[in-house]
């Protein structure tokens, strides 16, 4: 990226391969962004698009095998930590980034008290001990708005209900003050009133920690509501890349402008029907030579077959700045 | 936690009360007589009298009754006595063997040692190697360990301890003659030498023993350790930038062991009734050689209550699996 210098992250040509007994799966190819300070970037995607695999294979936290990062760089604050030793990174998972799961209610350890576990980080990277590390993880639990913290402490994961681990985990993921906070699906497994009091505390810690957010999400409308910068994941690769009010208002991958159609509206007509995006999205045995969503386009052309489009920037700013995207199709009707 | 085990242990009584009649009267259903031992010289009244006396004509209810007060109340005190040298048992009847004339539970205390040492010690050496071979085989699951590791189990529980049994002394004892193939139970510890010789006469039967329970438990333990590495609580730990040795030896082991502890309490009862056949192998005088003498001589008595004995350490195992299950386990919560 021509402005990574002062980004907190910056991901270039990310390539990750899962090899499974029928061969080779790209889940990830080259993909590359940046996060700066304190912004909130959302990722969006159907499943299977790579969102997850992507943010995993940054940190090692995908099973290897069968998974294998194979090319790219991750640069936290300058420095390459796909280069680092495992105890290297296990020093920077957890402390400099944190990271939150899907299933509030299988992300936590059954058998420990939510103390125990909050307390774990802060023990590791932290050193704290004793008093000191339950005096945080009462403030953490505070912060994450779970009233009589430090009872609860002693409490285990089946005595919270799933907005309050979820909670729970946000303060783990915090808990050493992380420079960028990676959410992976947080509010898909809540239920909608939970949803919104779990994006009005992000919103809260954001403004009061002041950390980049990663924030993975199938759901467009909870990225209209929280993102300053959107990324549209497909088939492994970034799709679509622009600020959140530019991507909503004026978007141009086809896949983009048809994940938005699918957003069902208040106020439509009761018997129209819901859009959908017709087909499954594809297994990438290879690396893409094609465009990946060729298949499901309605303005593919024979150029799509050929070769696999490149981002390029598509309101004059240098890439990764502004909106890019990568389709070889042009709305306003010339072939780029 | 405290009312459940109580209330627990109450349940246990009726379960017991019934136990104790189907095992009564099934062994009582058995053919075969106390008198079939008495030679065939000894005239009818005699052979009437000898009988009467063990109380074989009485009613079956009677003898049940009995039999009860005997094991639940009479063998206690004579426990109390010989510990604090009282005399509440004094002039009660206790319960006779009919082959030896003397009371059963004498006879137990005196064969418990053999089995507790020989069966006892293999159980606990099962389990300390098969607790760090499960882990390990789950950890590297596929490696040529694990692969290894479940070639050995599915020999230890596929393959019959008294078959194994016959090959170590094969190979042991009649081939390299390092270990005796008779186990001793005259010998006596006093110092190195009997030490080491009372270690050569359990190596084997002690071996086999291990080999079986190691087997199965390493299994159960890699199964349950597979389950819960791919729980996302694993992902969070590591994702928390825990160790690798914190992940597993912490997060997972913790969870896994909960299946685990249940199989390992619930098999300690087998320690006293299950080993029958290895100590047949191996002519340990043990429990299992007792059982097995008594059912072919039609003692009865001495039948009834060792198989009760049996049934009263499943009984309270059981319990203590669940126990410990819900020490284990914060989600299980007994009140």
């Amino acid at each position: 990226m021509p402005d990574g210098a002062d980004a907190v992250l910056d991901v270039k040509g990310l390539k990750t391969v899962f090899r499974t007994r029928g061969g080779e799966v790209h889940a990830v190819n080259s993909v590359s962004f940046h996060l700066r300070p304190g912004e909130l970037l959302g990722v969006v995607g159907e499943s299977g698009s790579g969102k997850s695999v992507t943010m995993m294979s940054l940190i090692g936290l995908l099973p290897s095998p069968p998974a294998d990062v194979r090319a790219g760089e991750v640069l936290l604050k300058g420095v390459d930590i796909l280069k680092s030793t495992p105890e290297e990174l296990r020093a920077i998972r957890g402390a400099r980034i944190g990271f939150v799961f899907q299933d509030p209610m299988t992300s936590l350890n059954p058998v420990f008290t939510v103390g125990n576990q909050i307390m774990e980080p802060l023990k590791r990277h932290m050193g704290l001990k004793g008093k000191a590390a339950e005096d945080r993880a009462t403030e953490l639990l505070e912060l994450v708005g779970i009233p009589d913290a430090r009872k609860r402490l002693k409490s285990y994961p089946h005595q919270f209900s799933g907005g309050m681990r979820q909670r729970v985990m946000i303060a783990i993921a915090l808990a050493c003050d992380p420079e960028v906070l990676i959410a992976d699906e947080p509010t898909t497994a809540l239920d909608v009133t939970i949803q919104a009091q779990i994006l009005e505390l992000v919103h809260e810690l954001r403004r009061k920690l002041g950390m980049a957010i990663i924030w993975i999400t199938h759901d467009l409308g909870v990225i209209a509501e929280i993102a300053d910068r959107v990324m549209v994941m497909y088939g492994g690769q970034i799709v679509e890349q622009a600020p959140v009010r530019e991507l909503f208002g004026n978007p141009h991958h086809p896949y983009t402008r048809a994940l938005l159609k699918t957003i069902p509206k208040l106020g439509d007509e009761r018997d129209e029907r819901l859009q959908i995006i017709e087909g499954q999205p594809p297994i990438l045995t290879a690396e893409p030579s094609a465009c990946p969503f060729r298949a499901r386009c309605a303005h593919a052309f024979d150029r799509c077959e050929r070769e696999n489009p490149l981002r390029r920037p598509i309101d004059g700013q240098p890439l990764g700045r502004g909106h890019d995207v990568a389709c070889h199709w042009n709305p306003e009707g010339a072939d780029a | 936690m405290l009312t459940y085990t109580i209330r627990r242990l109450l349940l246990a009584i009726p379960t017991l009360l019934f136990i104790s009649l189907v095992i009564f009267l099934l062994v009582d259903l058995a053919p075969g007589s106390p008198a079939s031992q008495i030679p065939l010289t000894v005239p009818p009244e005699v052979r009437m009298k000898i009988l009467e006396s063990m109380g074989v004509n009485e009613p079956v209810h009677v003898r049940y009754l009995l039999w009860l007060k005997q094991f639940f109340v009479v063998e206690p005190l004579v426990l109390i006595d010989s510990t604090f040298g009282t005399a509440f048992a004094e002039g009660q009847q206790r319960i006779l063997s009919w082959q030896s004339r003397s009371p059963v539970f004498d006879i137990i205390v005196e064969r418990m040692p053999q089995t507790l040492t020989v069966i006892g010690s293999a159980y606990v050496l099962g389990v300390l190697i098969a607790l760090p071979i499960g882990i390990y085989s789950a950890y590297r699951q596929y490696s040529w360990f694990d692969q290894l590791g479940t070639f050995i189990a599915m020999i230890g529980f596929s393959v019959p301890t008294f078959f194994t049994g016959l090959v170590l002394i094969l190979i042991f004892a009649v081939e390299l003659q390092w270990f005796p193939s008779i186990y001793d139970t005259s010998l006596k510890v006093t110092d190195w030498d009997s030490f080491l010789a009372q270690v050569r006469q359990m190596a084997m039967p002690v071996m086999v023993l291990a080999l079986y329970n190691a087997a199965t438990i390493s299994r159960y333990m890699r199964s349950s350790m597979l389950e819960n590495l791919g729980q996302d609580y694993v992902r969070t730990a590591r994702a928390k930038g825990m160790s690798e040795r914190v992940v597993v030896l912490k997060h997972v082991l913790r969870n896994s062991m909960i299946p685990v502890i249940t199989v390992i309490a619930l098999g300690i009862p087998t320690i006293f009734g299950g080993a029958i056949i290895t100590e047949q192998v191996f002519r340990v005088n043990g429990l299992g050689a007792l059982l097995i003498g008594a059912i072919q001589g039609s003692d009865l008595p001495m039948v009834q209550t060792l198989t009760f004995i049996f049934a009263v350490l499943i009984v309270l195992f059981n319990l203590i699996a669940d126990i410990l299950y819900g020490i284990l386990d914060p989600r299980i919560r007994y009140d």
